[in-house]
């Protein structure tokens, strides 16, 4: 039993390594160097699946892409330059992390802009004061005076 | 007027909704992605002919005269989709180059062989870099090349015939001028 939980437990383990989707003939003999583009394919999204990056997808274009990137490194690219490569040829949506400009600001500021309108929403929920009780009128006093005697009377 | 809140809100909503819905029935669907190619230089290339002994084609000749380039493959089930409309786009002063994208030559060729071949060259790109150039997200795709060699079109997925008659050959015909 101990055994099959230990073995559960590296199954689990090596699953996202199993979902990386470099292929071993694709990797550089350099180890340092593969490091990087393994990095720089993190940030890159593959066109075809759109929300996968090209690290993770099966897609035959993200095959390629790797093969390019692994190629710009070799030829002494940097990482910046290589990642701009790709950029200059699919733009900025082939980064898992779009830069900040005009276009992207409403996708940046979004999510502070609605936590803020909700924690004001909040604010004002939690100081908004219960309305003060009212005096009855007389006619509800009446009313009151008459339902408890019916009340003692048939105590 | 308060209580009319959540209607205004469910208004405001559907109309958002509605006019989503009207323009991707005109075309602009959200998967697209706007290629940053358009005006700009085509990427230098020089495809070798799918046909052993016939001249390759490269960028070079794409000068003086408006080009469709269009990516296709024997594997792809969508150009099966396009391809009877790709003679719909001859005699309108335009070259039409058909580019096989990763496929053997041998393949594209039966492909080819047989659903006809409207293609005034055909070339092939076996590992995609020129695709990746052009930023091609996959087969079919087709760009529109001015004669000054700036692509100035790409459509994304099969040319269908009411797009080649109201947006591919009003574009052809006025770059061609």
């Amino acid at each position: 039993m101990k055994h099959l939980l230990r073995i559960a437990v590296l199954l689990f383990c090596l699953a996202p390594v199993a979902a990386h989707a470099v292929l071993p003939d694709e990797m550089l003999a350099n180890p340092a160097l593969e490091k990087r583009a393994e990095a720089i394919d993190a940030q890159l999204r593959c066109p075809v699946c759109q929300g996968e990056s090209i690290a993770d997808s099966g897609a035959a274009l993200a095959h390629d892409l790797r093969l390019l990137v692994r190629q710009r490194l070799l030829k002494g690219d940097t990482d910046r330059q290589a990642v701009q490569y790709i950029v200059a040829r699919y733009g900025d949506f082939v980064l898992m992390k779009p830069p900040l400009d005009k276009d992207t600001l409403a996708l940046w500021a979004g999510p502070a802009v609605i936590l803020l309108l909700a924690a004001l929403a909040g604010w004002r929920f939690l100081r908004t004061k219960a309305p003060p009780a009212q005096e009855l009128s007389q006619k509800e006093k009446d009313l009151l005076a008459k339902l408890e005697r019916e009340e003692g009377g048939d105590a | 007027m308060k209580r009319f809140i959540p209607l205004f809100v469910f208004l405001a909503l559907a109309g958002f909704f509605y006019w989503r819905i009207v323009l991707i029935d005109k075309g602009d669907m959200p998967n697209d992605i706007p290629s940053v190619m358009i005006d700009k230089p085509a990427p230098a290339f020089n495809l070798p002919n799918l046909y052993e002994g016939k001249p390759a084609f490269a960028s070079s000749g794409l000068k003086g005269h408006v080009t469709l380039l269009n990516f296709f493959a024997s594997w792809c089930v969508d150009c099966r989709i396009e391809h009877p409309f790709l003679s719909q786009l001859k005699g309108h002063g335009a070259v039409l180059a058909g580019v096989d994208y990763e496929d053997k030559n041998a393949d594209g060729q039966a492909w080819l062989e047989k659903h006809g071949n409207p293609y005034d060259t055909v070339v092939t790109d076996k590992d995609g870099r020129t695709a990746i150039n052009f930023g091609l997200y996959g087969v079919p795709e087709t760009y529109i090349i001015d004669k000054q060699g700036i692509i100035r079109y790409k459509q994304t997925g099969p040319m269908t015939p009411d797009v080649i008659a109201k947006t591919i050959l009003p574009l052809v015909e006025r770059l061609a001028k």
